[in-house]
């Protein structure tokens, strides 16, 4: 009698922890095989720059030494980090609800340009934080007001969003180009169409003891912040299951329009924001540097974290090494600078591919499935 | 008078323009068709136009023959479709996904080859000049029509055809409208959703050598700017129909050539937003033409962005 009471704990105790760990090892499956898929790309990249008769090794090595090798390589991934960081959250956040924007650029080129456009009467008269804070919001709502426009077109006329929102990327940089070309032009700068220089005392600062601006904290920050939006509140819920089935959802009676614009305005603003810093932090100024390639490496980040905010970071991270690093290979080894564009869409390429491999690997499988 | 003659230059530059422009689009647009009607979408065009504009520009370089240029372009466009293709037929595997991935991958591979044809010049394919008749020098110079387009159109009366008399065309359409049905009646669904998928492939590549060897007329990253995507919704607005796919082609070149033809009398002013004519009409179609409440007519009943 003393005895089975002694061991019942035990065994209960035995019993929970071999269930934490079966439920580690399956859910391990999430993180193992966007890993795996990472290194089958690698391998598939090698193989290809062998056949070009270069050397692999010295590939990957420079991508390391430009991407993280020193503390110098670290900043210059950092700050290409902080835009990828909101770009991608223009994905993921939609993607929740099924949709699939690819156009983020759009709404950065477009946050920026607001940011730039609404400074040019305000500079010297306003101080700087307030001129900061009006760029910030301007470019928030250009950027929110922009892919919100995808979402509603969406849910009341229909229109494919991915398609919608690539279109309204091209018209985006029209509106750039017209502007900065023509009456928001700075007619001091006699070399690069630019809206007037906000300044440099009125920049957005470094964090202190390194070369990378605020954006990537705010970043970091808004992840968690829109982790616990999507995963801890009713409206995250309630997206989820919109996400899952539109129809059960409306029959449950879910604001299903509301949500979808909500969700788009709240993905622009973020790549609005992206558009914010390389204004107010970086060129100091709107014109067509601007369009970057950031929006469109920011679906790839999105899509290797698996749509969720707090993977974001570390993924843009690494993505924004190896887009660091893009400079050092192509000197070094004479590789045309699309050698990062190749690299990330044989990633893309490859990643898709394994989502069919989820759930029939023998090791992810569920003991009791069996 | 002089009001006249300008009127007449832009409406003559964009007719020559609408016959230039639209041949790309055309192109594209009749594979995209092709595989919409199997039931799967592949947003990858775009990638394969740009790999097909830098291959043909390459080979014709190489070569020195422009048409070897359009075949190789055709032919590196099918690899393309295949691997969508063959990819989507996983399970679990997203053909939008694998669309965008696909763009990113194409665009990719063309600059990373591309790079080093940037700068030698490769001989074009040649325009047959039909406006013999005519003293007029505006005209002449509109009439000067290159043989793909005649052959696009060609194309797209036999693919009308054969989509509607043919065995070949009843499979297609019914693979695409219903998979159930299809496998009832022993199709082969992803080996007829590979194929469509490489045909149409094929002919985005065709399309993307029209580009770097005709018009414009030599190789540059920015070539295609979202061609091979405002295809995709030309096809929808087209309503899956070839000969229609033929119009809005027209329509997309003459949108296209507006921008070039109101700066060749000297309206520059807000050029901008006359070269994003093409993609705002997109946009304006794509909202006019599409329905939350009711399908597309004609639409195949398997394609995820029309469910």
């Amino acid at each position: 009698m003393a005895d089975t009471t002694e061991t019942l704990p035990l065994t209960a105790e035995k019993g929970r922890f071999s269930e934490t760990l079966e439920r580690v090892r399956r859910s391990s499956e999430y993180v193992v095989m966007p890993i795996l898929a990472l290194i089958v790309s690698g391998i598939l990249f090698s193989i290809f720059l062998f056949a070009l008769g270069k050397s692999p090794v010295d590939f990957f090595s420079l991508v390391w030494r430009g991407g993280f090798g020193t503390s110098f390589s670290w900043q210059n991934t950092l700050a290409r980090s902080a835009p990828l960081v909101f770009t991608a959250l223009c994905v993921a956040i939609p993607a929740r609800l099924g949709l699939v924007i690819i156009g983020g650029e759009g709404a950065l080129v477009l946050g920026g340009f607001a940011a730039g456009a609404i400074a040019i009467p305000l500079i010297g008269v306003v101080p700087s934080y307030v001129l900061l804070a009006v760029m910030l919001f301007a470019s928030m709502i250009a950027g929110g007001a922009w892919i919100g426009c995808v979402g509603a077109l969406r849910h009341f006329r229909g229109v494919n969003e991915t398609i919608a929102s690539l279109l309204m990327f091209y018209i985006a940089v029209s509106i750039l180009n017209f502007f900065v070309e023509g009456a928001l032009r700075d007619p001091s700068d006699p070399n690069k169409p630019s809206t007037a220089p906000i300044g440099s005392e009125n920049m957005v600062g470094f964090i202190p003891g390194t070369d990378v601006h605020w954006g990537l904290l705010v970043g970091i920050l808004l992840c968690g912040l829109l982790y616990l939006l999507m995963n801890r509140t009713t409206f995250g819920f309630a997206a989820q299951i919109a996400g899952g089935n539109l129809r059960a959802a409306q029959a449950q009676g879910l604001p299903v329009g509301k949500l979808m614009v909500i969700s788009c305005a709240i993905a622009g603003a973020c790549a609005g924001l992206a558009g914010f810093f390389e204004v107010a932090a970086i060129h100091g100024k709107a014109n067509a540097s601007l369009i970057a390639g950031y929006g469109f490496t920011g679906i790839l980040v999105s899509f290797l974290a698996r749509h969720n905010p707090l993977v974001i970071v570390p993924v843009a991270i690494f993505l924004g090494g190896i887009a660091a690093s893009g400079g050092l290979v192509q000197r070094r080894m004479d590789l045309p600078d699309a050698t990062v564009l190749l690299l990330q869409g044989l990633i893309f390429l490859v990643l898709l591919v394994s989502e069919t491999f989820y759930g029939r690997l023998p090791f992810f499988r569920s003991k009791g499935a069996q | 008078m002089g009001d006249d003659t300008g009127l007449m230059t832009v409406l003559l530059a964009m007719f020559a323009g609408a016959i230039r422009v639209s041949t790309p689009f055309l192109f594209v647009s009749l594979g995209e068709m092709l595989t919409e009607k199997s039931g799967r979408i592949n947003l990858g065009l775009e990638g394969t136009l740009v790999f097909g504009a830098m291959s043909g520009y390459a080979i014709s370089y190489h070569t020195g023959s422009p048409w070897f240029g359009v075949l190789v372009a055709g032919v590196a466009g099918s690899l393309f479709g295949a691997l969508h293709g063959y990819l989507c037929k996983l399970p679990k595997v997203n053909d939008i996904a694998i669309g965008i991935a696909m763009m990113l991958f194409g665009t990719g591979l063309a600059f990373f080859f591309g790079k080093a044809y940037i700068q030698p010049s490769a001989p074009r394919l040649p325009a047959l000049s039909l406006g013999g008749w005519s003293d007029h020098p505006g005209i002449r110079q509109a009439l000067e029509i290159n043989p793909l387009f005649l052959l696009g159109v060609g194309l797209a009366v036999l693919l009308w055809w054969a989509l509607k008399n043919t065995r070949y065309g009843l499979v297609l359409r019914t693979t695409g409208d219903s998979a159930p049905a299809a496998l009832a009646l022993g199709i082969n669904i992803n080996l007829v959703r590979l194929l469509a998928t490489t045909a149409g492939g094929f002919l985005a590549g065709i399309g993307g050598s029209f580009l770097s060897l005709y018009y414009p007329g030599s190789w540059t990253e920015g070539l295609s700017s979202g061609q091979g995507l405002m295809a995709v919704a030309l096809v929808i607005f087209a309503r899956w129909n070839p000969i229609y796919c033929f119009w809005a082609a027209l329509l997309f070149g003459a949108a296209g050539a507006l921008g070039p033809a109101l700066q060749s009398i000297g309206i520059s002013r807000g050029y901008h937003f006359f070269n994003a004519a093409p993609y705002i009409l997109t946009l304006l179609i794509m909202i006019v033409s599409t329905s939350p409440k009711r399908s597309l007519k004609g639409a195949p009943g398997e394609l995820s962005i029309t469910k």
